[in-house]
């Protein structure tokens, strides 16, 4: 008791669980923005409209080439304070931020969703969109139907992986004000005499986040694979 | 047998023996290579069309132009009467009345064995789903794999994918049915029990054009064997007189090739 507090008394005043809970929110709210925009950019780059292919392609390689840091900046000194988006913030700064955080890491990591589902895509094999096209499909249910569940199952294991490092991205937040953990951290590393320690702690806080998600996934990876 | 019909209901199916798929002139190339040229084909309602002739020879792509999974370069093709349309809905509309199995069966692989047969009639026909399940289980008694319902293909033997593809293409209701060697990616054990359920649909009176090399189906239960090589519609006959008395050369070479093999 006595050693646990006297080596773990620089914790004391900080609200570490609280800017851990502000990670994992940005976490979940960026992976289904991320997810929703990543599924519908992979739908433009196997689509039939030239137009859309064209755009899909462009996207993920401007994006995926830019730092998220530059990113996530520009949509808070661009966006905000320049064009006023306020995403319904209110005026509000903290909400504001974190959802233009949330913006920022969805458009960026949405990239790596679509070139994940691309590669399951092309997992799937022709027959499978023939035969779905002969009975009358639509393209678009095609994808939903046939193409998309399938490809989604081939590449549980890379979403996992973006997942993870979105996971860790999400520490960018910081640059824009948004206090999560990496924010906290660099405030308590200002302020106390511990480096080692606080950096050993926040570590230890992300792998509570990523480990088990890989292993959860790993094992959802095994359990819906297509049997062909 | 569980009565499900499999031909279309007698108001709106075309008259025994009227037109129901027609090309004229019809031209395709893959690149360089003219894979169709000037074909000239009519196909009746409630007849048994078999396509044959040497690997390369177009039979596949022809198949796949009459429900437009091929787009072609030149002249016209209509099922019914009327003209192919664009891609598009029409055209998926089209296409749910032309049933099609493939020599690689493409059952859906993440949905089950009734669902693949249940899917079409959903989505496309937009069927209640109680009905289009009592119809896919029918269907699938029917072709001898009831008991297989709650399976995923992987599960299935060849013989008994191939059968469930068809009744996944009879859930449809369709017009005419496309085979593009449905036998040829199975065991010899397994190639009488899909052969024979295609021997039952053409004697209910579906029309159906069957790429194939099986010259006992062909001459049971065809009633016209297309002879293709090279992209052109080499020769047509009765089954009787193609077998016996082929016309052209290039029949006859290739006749005595998979006879005496
Ligand atoms: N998508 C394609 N792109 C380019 N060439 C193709 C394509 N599909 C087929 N071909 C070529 O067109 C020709 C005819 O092919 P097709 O598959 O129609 O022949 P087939 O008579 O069905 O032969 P098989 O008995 O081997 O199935 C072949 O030379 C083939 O290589
Ligand atoms: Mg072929």
């Amino acid at each position: 008791m006595e050693a646990r507090e006297i080596v773990f008394d620089f914790l004391e005043g900080y609200d570490l669980l609280g800017a851990f809970w502000v990670t994992v929110k940005l976490t979940v709210y960026s992976a289904l923005g991320s997810l929703i925009w990543g599924t519908l950019l992979a739908g433009m780059r196997v689509g039939p409209v030239p137009l859309m292919r064209g755009f899909g392609t462009a996207y993920v390689n401007v994006i995926r080439n830019i730092p998220l840091t530059v990113i996530i900046v520009f949509a808070s000194l661009g966006l905000f304070q320049t064009l006023q988006v306020q995403l319904g913030g209110g005026g509000d700064f903290e909400v504001i931020n974190f959802r233009l955080a949330v913006l920022g890491l969805s458009l960026y990591t949405a990239a790596f969703v679509c070139e994940a589902l691309r590669s399951g895509i092309n997992t799937v094999p022709a027959g499978q969109a023939e035969a779905a096209r002969a009975l009358g499909l639509s393209f678009t249910q095609v994808l939903r139907l046939i193409i998309l569940p399938q490809a989604f199952r081939a590449v549980v294991n890379p979403l996992a992986n973006v997942l993870i490092a979105l996971t860790k991205n999400t520490t960018v937040a910081a640059a824009i004000g948004v206090v999560e953990a990496a924010y906290l951290m660099k405030d308590m590393i200002e302020a106390e005499a511990q480096l080692i320690l606080i950096s050993a702690v926040f570590a230890f806080g992300f792998i509570c986040l990523t480990l088990p998600t890989g292993l959860l996934l790993g094992w959802v990876s095994k359990k819906v694979a297509v049997k062909r | 047998m569980s009565g499900v019909s499999v031909t279309k209901a007698a108001e709106d199916a075309a008259p025994a023996g009227a037109d129901l798929v027609v090309l004229s002139n019809v031209n395709k190339h893959f690149g360089a290579l003219h894979v169709l040229q000037d074909i000239d084909l009519t196909i009746a309602s409630g007849e048994v069309v078999v396509v044959i002739g040497p690997s390369g020879s177009g039979k596949s792509t022809l198949c796949r132009t009459i429900n437009r999974l091929e787009t072609i370069d030149s002249g016209a093709i209509s099922i019914d009467g009327k003209p192919l349309p664009q891609e598009g809905k029409e055209l998926a509309r089209l296409r749910a009345d032309v049933g099609m199995v493939f020599q690689s069966f493409n059952l859906f692989a993440h949905k089950t064995v009734l669902e693949n047969v249940m899917l079409g009639q959903i989505k496309v026909r937009r069927t209640d789903k109680k009905l289009a399940e009592e119809k896919a289980r029918a269907l699938l008694d029917r072709v001898g794999v009831g008991v297989q319902a709650d399976k995923y293909p992987a599960q299935l033997s060849g013989g008994q994918q191939q059968r469930v593809a068809i009744a996944r293409a009879l859930a449809m209701d369709p017009k005419v049915m496309l085979f593009d060697e449905p036998t040829s990616a199975l065991d010899p054990e397994m190639i009488n029990e899909v052969l024979e359920v295609m021997q039952q649909l053409a004697r209910e009176g579906m029309t159906m054009v069957v790429v194939t090399h099986e010259m006992g189906f062909a001459r049971s239960a065809a009633n016209r064997v297309v002879f293709m090589a090279d992209g052109k519609i080499v020769e047509e006959a009765t089954p009787d007189q193609f077998f016996s008395n082929p016309r052209s050369d290039r029949a006859k070479d290739f006749l005595s090739k998979i006879l005496h093999h």
